[in-house]
């Protein structure tokens, strides 16, 4: 098996391993922006001064950091059918569950990027007669995600990596179909050489991104 | 037009504001001083409802601002604010800072919006900077943005909180020049400062703040001429002896 490196076997099986590779991207995009939206509710719910909405906030955040996310993967797709009737199938429910989970992270970040904008932007825009509403909108949103697009990020790119744990629920994500070429052709290490290398690019193409934004922001 | 009744404040036991009653005609420009932490910056936050009050009542053109009833958005946009640190939006351009509101609340149309704010920008000589972001720009000209952002909205009557405090002192006098304008052209101006100056020739009326309580309200030459209280009189020596 570590006899020789088959390079062929990678190349083979590029169609295969793009599809999966597409997955593990649409997942990621679509979960960062169902997660940032949700998690901007969250967070403002968390600040508002309405305690309803504030401690509806801090329990969600608390439950669903205390738990794996495999676990809430798992809801989505056993647990949820039991409860409306009927399946949610593997990719709405790897997905939902993706978003469920990765708000609760962006809303403790999104808190803090909107407390660091001055009180006074708030007092400018009240002191014009905006809404509560226009407020954030316009002003204070804008701020906030600017000061946090880094980390953001950061948070996506371990997204990128969690998407692989939908083989659980046997979707064929990037990491996924590189095992299953790994399995059926016996060249477990080309195929997961390769996977590595992929992830590895990918993800530190995403961190020097970071690394250059973040410096763009403190200038 | 402004008639501030009985109010007082508390930051939890702390009293900020102690039973302050006063008012402000239609036209008349009145200066707030007194030396920090006396609660003249709270007050003018109470009058446009930015700090709630626990006691008293605050009118405004007849409307009730402590009301919990009242529209405070409707209210706010009729009265316009100057603040110490301008707090122009740094991600909007100049042009862009003025138009906001006046399109989001006003409902004018963006060609309306840009023609007012244009035209305000060439009142304070800025004309040339409608496209710069407000980090690009001197503190007093930022604060003369922010004076043109609050005109935009029509105002009846403009509050200045500490609008001077913030800038380097070679910068003090732009901004001033344009309140004095304002003043002249008979805008209704509550204005905290220490601006001793400003307050002589464009106020009709001094009030002196100390500890949370209104402890001089006086016409501007009775005030600086022949001062009451003790404490006022102390803060006159301290501020005017250069």
């Amino acid at each position: 098996m570590f006899g020789e490196f088959d390079t062929q076997i990678v190349v083979k099986s590029l169609p295969f391993l793009w599809q999966g590779l597409q997955l593990s991207l649409l997942l990621t995009g679509l979960g960062i922006l169902g997660g940032v939206a949700a998690g901007t509710l969250l967070a403002l719910m968390r600040l508002s001064s309405f305690k309803v909405f504030s401690l509806f906030s801090a329990t969600y955040v608390n439950l669903i950091r205390s738990v794996p996310l495999i676990l809430v993967i798992f809801w989505f797709y056993f647990l949820v059918p039991l409860a409306i009737g009927r399946p949610v199938g593997s990719f709405y429910s790897a997905l939902i569950a993706f978003i469920i989970f990765e708000a609760a992270y962006y809303s403790e970040i999104i808190r803090a990027g909107i407390q660091s904008v001055a009180r006074g932007q708030v007092w400018a825009g009240q002191a014009t007669g905006l809404g509560y509403w226009q407020i954030q909108r316009y002003i204070v949103l804008p701020q906030a995600f600017r000061n946090m697009v880094p980390i953001l990020l950061t948070q996506a790119i371990i997204l990128f990596q969690d998407t692989s744990l939908v083989f659980v629920v046997s979707l064929r994500d990037f990491m996924t179909a590189s095992a299953i070429v790994a399995q059926k052709e016996g060249r477990l290490v080309e195929m997961y050489t390769f996977a590595a290398a992929v992830y590895f690019v990918i993800c530190f193409a995403g961190s020097m991104l970071v690394k250059r934004l973040s410096k763009e922001i403190a200038r | 037009m402004i008639t501030i009744d009985h109010i007082s404040k508390w930051y939890g036991k702390f009293q900020v504001l102690a039973d302050c009653s006063t008012g402000i005609e239609r036209g008349e420009v009145v200066v707030v001083c007194g030396p920090s932490g006396s609660g003249k910056s709270t007050l003018i936050k109470c009058v446009n409802g930015l700090e709630p009050v626990q006691e008293g009542a605050i009118r405004v053109n007849d409307v009730a601002v402590t009301d919990a009833g009242t529209n405070m958005a409707r209210l706010r946009s009729q009265i316009g604010m100057v603040f110490q640190h301008f707090e122009l939006y740094p991600h909007m351009s100049v042009l862009n800072n003025i138009c906001l509101a006046q399109e989001k609340v006003l409902n004018r149309s963006r060609e309306e919006a840009r023609a007012k704010a244009r035209s305000l920008l060439q009142r304070i000589d800025l004309s040339d900077q409608a496209d710069k972001y407000p980090g690009q720009l001197s503190g007093g000209q930022q604060q003369r943005v922010a004076i043109a952002r609050a005109l935009a909205m029509d105002p009846i009557a403009m509050l200045f909180d500490e609008p001077t405090s913030a800038l380097d002192p070679e910068m003090i006098n732009e901004v001033l020049d344009v309140m004095v304008e304002l003043a002249t052209e008979g805008m209704t101006m509550m204005v905290v400062t220490h601006e001793m100056g400003f307050a002589r020739k464009v106020a009709d009326r001094v009030i002196f703040m100390d500890e949370g309580r209104i402890v001089e309200d006086a016409p501007t030459e009775e005030f600086f001429n022949t001062p009451r209280s003790d404490r006022a009189q102390a803060f006159l020596a301290k501020i005017l002896q250069h």
